[in-house]
């Protein structure tokens, strides 16, 4: 029998998801001889890993390498990508040892879990077939459905695991058979030969084969980031799930979700661009405006963000409806903004809370900013920063977005986007009414800050107000990172 | 003969199907979704893919489906309890209709143009077709081939971290 | 019609149908002979005698028992699932047989002119190139991993705890042992380098060309393959699934008449079936000194004679003893089998 020539294979562009699988697979193995009380010292190892990862990435700036036959590129797109999946987990575990010692599921497995997530994000944000993006994608949701249940003693976490199970099973079965449809229409699952193929076959949205395709993967990354109107998931999941995890499945995945479908629309499917433009269209407006209008009327502060996270997806839609150089320099800048704000956010919520009584209501709020007055003032530039006031970082990121809109055309999207937006600062600002305008009917004395908690509010605070105040630097990282 | 084959196997393999979702009974669903895998890799036998085929019978009726058994075995699941609305019915069969007429559409309204690709039968004689599936995991899709040990890894570790009586 | 090569097609079809009953026949006779040789070797490893009424020294014994049992009441328990409790006895007997479609029990044989393998599911052309399915060996797996839902489904389609608890016991060991025994045959494949039964056969001329004594992992992993085909048939001493001591009689606690006798049928056949494996996969097949079909029957029947002996010595398994063996001590040696086995390749070229 001949022999297999295997093919070059250049371990260096998956060295940091290797890094950090090695480092989760040894959490594993060390959780077995760690006491329970010490399970903390798990996160920092598992901090200590991913910054490790970050240190590998920084020098692969600026260069583009391809691996394992072209199934996988260390770009800029992708290395900016996974900066933000690697600042959410790091932050994300901060937070996540004192919320799980407070409900008392102190299991060690979470840290591995959160970091498997992570290479699951990673390769789906550099993967450049099909075949890795979709295998990265189910290391990344298998990961969250079991993250999203991890309470098992709390009713609302174990429906929030088997919900996002059941649904996320059923939106996989949409993107691989819109992948099965794209190879069969193309011969490959190479993203750069999909691309070339319809190049040189001239096949365009006469070939309803691939057309059907195109909208099938779109459904499943649409489930992925919560997109209206699949994203009926979404704020079950988010209030049942452990809130650490929350707050990193509202960043992390949506980031990677939206890093795998821009691979997939503008590398490999451009020639489609009329056809997947107006679906996007659609989808943005829609998403932006049941995300905005559902979170006026919710009382329950997860919930709320819940459809606030919606409602962000929808704006990044804009973006990517414009499919222009500024519209995606706009996603990935406020991708990073929207990691550190909505985490922020999310720490703040798990502080407010107590053991079995979340207190996540509004009327929870009610004279927080007079107990904690630092607290209050980081949430209050957490929540400016959602809807988009400046000088917080969340106001850039809207202005490329929409700008990025305007220039491609879509003077209307753009204008329903900043209708939107405004209509979302009421929600925002309602919370901020609760806690400086209302009686407090608590002492708000249990909120105790750790020194975990108090470096990721730092990180937060630093990481919205920097790139507000000084966005050029990060813009331009931005730019250099887009894919086109 | 090929075909008349072909139309006796899609049609007990689309009787089958249906069994399984109008059954009342858990057991008979599984079985006739045993039923259903089977006819399917009859299928790819005929399509010329035998290894598929037996890994469609081994990973799916054999193992797969034994646990689905065992857990309606376990649970002791008799019938479902109560009829369907028919307002679910309805909006099953109006969506299937839906399916079907875009199915439809999609056949005879557009260009269906596909890939021939490099593999033939006669390739499929000459090299056989589990060394082909070999070498490709070995060559194009060995990253995703190697992706597949952490998702099963992630996997495991989720059942046990879920469903372990005392950690 | 390309599928008969270039034969005659009457030619193929004859020589299909007359494998298929020679075949048949084979494994029924075998199956029929092989209660009454357990029933009187144990008799003799136990010193006492055995059957010995029934024709000269208990011959007929056989034949009088499927009379007895095919004019026994047949009996439906009132609350069982009467479609599965049927269907139960024909699913694990069918599997049992298929898998003898693709064991090649003799070399090839020249009639007139035209070749025929001794393999149901194998043709030759006229030049006398053999072509087999090529995924034999999977092909017997997936057989044998359907063998499960026979007496899962006799089990609960009786309604009664006993046959419950062993259709589970049944179906919770046969995944567990199907691991083990599939990883065993990877070391097969990985010398043999084809799936096809005919190619592997071809490969194992001469005493050490069997692939059992070509190196030490594929030695170890013979003997496990067997100890986990042992397992998966549920034959003593994993026999949990109708141990009599504790469960009535398992899963067929609740059958009777013909149908039980296919229950019975069906453990002996799998027990000729796994000693065919066996045989054509580690111990060379139908090469030998003998002519080649004789080979194989003579190597199928000492296999056949070693279960017997086993289940004469050896005392039944504790469940989580059963788990334990195939989870943390098979399936960790076949794994390592496997790495050892390809080291070996590597350096003894």
């Amino acid at each position: 029998m001949d022999t297999i020539a295997i093919p070059a294979i250049n371990l260096a562009v998956i060295a940091p998801e290797v890094v950090l699988s090695v480092v989760a697979m040894a959490l594993l193995l060390i959780n077995v001889f760690v006491k329970s009380e010490q399970k903390g010292y798990l996160g920092y190892l598992s901090i200590a890993g991913i910054l490790g990862t970050l240190l590998m990435l920084i020098p692969a700036w600026g260069s583009s390498v391809e691996g394992f036959s072209g199934t996988i590129i260390q770009d800029n797109f992708a290395i900016f990508f996974k900066v933000i999946f690697l600042i959410s987990a790091a932050m994300s575990i901060l937070i996540t040892d004192k919320y799980l010692e407070r409900e008392g599921c102190n299991q060690g497995e979470i840290y591995p879990l959160i970091l498997f997530a992570t290479v699951g994000m990673m390769l789906m944000a550099s993967g450049t077939d099909l075949m890795t993006i979709f295998l990265g994608l189910e290391v990344l949701s298998v990961s969250l459905y079991v993250l999203a249940g991890f309470n098992r003693n709390n009713i609302k976490s174990n429906e929030a695991g088997l919900k996002y199970f059941l649904l996320g099973a059923f939106s996989t079965g949409f993107l691989l058979y819109g992948m099965a449809l794209t190879y069969g229409a193309t011969g490959t699952t190479k993203i750069a030969k999909i691309a070339s193929y319809i190049a040189m076959n001239g096949v365009s949205s006469s070939n309803l084969m691939l057309v059907a395709g195109m909208i099938l993967m779109s459904t499943g990354f649409a489930f992925k980031v919560a997109a209206a109107p699949f994203h009926m998931w979404t704020p079950d999941v988010y209030e049942g799930a452990p809130t650490p995890m929350t707050a990193f499945m509202s960043v992390g995945p949506k980031a990677a979700g939206f890093a795998a479908f821009a691979r997939v629309l503008l590398v490999a499917l451009p020639a489609l661009k009329p056809e997947w433009s107006s679906l996007l269209w659609v989808l943005a407006v829609l998403t932006m405006t049941v995300g905005n209008i559902t979170a006026l009327y919710q009382q329950n502060i997860k919930r709320m963000l819940a459809y606030s996270s919606i409602a962000h997806a929808g704006y990044i839609l804009v973006g990517f409806t414009a499919g222009n150089a500024v519209g995606t320099a706009g996603i990935l800048f406020y991708m990073l903004s929207y990691a550190f704000m909505n985490i922020g956010a999310f720490a703040i919520i798990i502080l407010v809370g107590k053991k079995g009584e979340e207190n996540s209501n509004v009327s929870d709020y009610a004279g927080f900013g007079y107990r904690h007055p630092v607290l209050g003032i980081a949430f209050c530039i957490f929540l400016f920063s959602l809807a988009g006031i400046p000088p917080a970082a969340g106001f850039i990121g809207k202005f490329y977005l929409f700008s990025g809109a305007i220039q491609a055309g879509y003077i209307w999207l753009a204008v329903i986007g900043v209708l939107n937006s405004a209509a979302s600062v009421y929600y925002y600002l309602r919370v901020m009414v609760f806690m400086y305008f209302k009686e407090p009917t608590e002492d708000f004395e249990w909120v105790k800050l750790t020194p975990a908690f108090v470096l990721c509010l730092l990180i937060a605070v630093i990481g919205v107000l920097v790139p507000g105040v000084l966005p050029g630097l990060f813009l331009e990282l931005a730019q250099k990172a887009v894919l086109m | 003969m090929e075909t008349l084959f072909f139309l006796i196997v899609a049609a007990i393999a689309v009787i089958c199907s249906l069994m399984v979702v109008t059954n009342k009974n858990p057991i008979n669903s599984a079985l006739s979704l045993i039923m259903t895998f089977f006819c399917l890799a009859t299928l790819y036998v005929m399509l010329e893919a035998p290894f598929m085929a037996a890994i469609q019978v081994i990973v799916y009726a054999g193992a797969i489906m034994v646990l689905i058994v065992f857990v309606i075995m376990l649970l002791n699941i008799k019938s479902e309890a109560g009829r369907r609305t028919s307002h679910a019915l309805f909006m099953g069969i109006s969506v299937g209709l839906l399916l079907l007429v875009q199915t439809w559409y999609l056949l005879v309204k557009s260009s269906l143009s596909s890939v021939r690709g490099t593999v033939d039968s006669a390739m499929i004689s000459k090299v056989g077709h589990t060394e082909l599936i070999g070498k490709s995991l070995f060559t194009d899709f060995l990253l995703p081939f190697e992706i597949t040990s952490i998702l099963l890894l992630v996997a495991i570790v989720g059942a046990v971290v879920l469903s372990k009586k005392k950690l | 019609m390309d599928i008969f090569g270039d034969i005659p097609w009457y030619i193929y079809f004859a020589a299909m149908i007359l494998k298929v009953l020679v075949a048949f026949v084979f494994v029924l006779l075998t199956v029929a002979y092989a209660t009454y040789a357990e029933r009187k070797l144990i008799g003799f490893m136990q010193v006492r005698i055995g059957p010995n009424r029934t024709g000269p020294i208990g011959l007929l014994q056989p034949i009088a028992d499927g009379i007895k049992l095919f004019f026994k009441e047949e009996i439906i328990p009132a609350q069982a699932s009467k479609f599965a409790f049927v269907l139960a006895p024909l699913v694990a007997l069918v599997p049992a047989f298929i898998s003898f479609a693709v064991i090649p029990f003799g070399d090839s044989i020249q009639i007139a002119g035209y070749k025929f393998p001794l393999q149901i599911a194998a043709y030759a052309d006229k030049a006398g190139t053999v072509y087999d399915l090529n995924i034999g060996v999977l092909y017997i797996l997936a057989m044998a991993s359907l063998g499960v839902y026979g007496i899962v489904l006799a089990g609960w389609s009786s309604n009664s705890k006993y046959s419950l608890l062993g259709g589970l016991r049944a179906s919770a060991q046969m995944i567990s042992y199907e691991l083990a025994a599939g990883l065993a045959i990877v070391c097969v494949f990985m010398v043999s380098q084809s799936l096809s039964l005919q190619a592997i056969v071809a490969d194992q001329s001469g005493l050490f060309g069997w692939y059992i004594f070509r190196n030490p992992f594929l030695f170890v992993a013979g003997i496990i393959f067997f100890i986990c085909s042992l397992a998966e048939i549920n034959r003593t001493p994993f026999d949990l699934p109708e141990a009599e001591t504790e469960l009535v009689s398992g899963f067929c606690t609740e059958y009777s008449s013909m149908k039980y006798a296919m229950f019975f049928m069906a453990e002996y056949a799998n027990m000729v079936t796994v000693c065919a494996v066996m045989t054509t996969l580690f111990l060379g097949g139908w090469h030998g000194p003998l002519p080649s079909v004789l080979n194989f029957i003579a190597k199928v029947y000492v296999l056949m004679f070693v279960c017997m002996w086993i289940r004469a010595t050896y005392p039944r398994y504790r469940y989580d003893q059963l788990m334990k063996l195939g989870w943390k001590v098979f399936l960790p040696i076949t794994l390592f089998l496997i790495m050892g086995n390809a080291i070996w390749m590597t350096l003894f070229k």
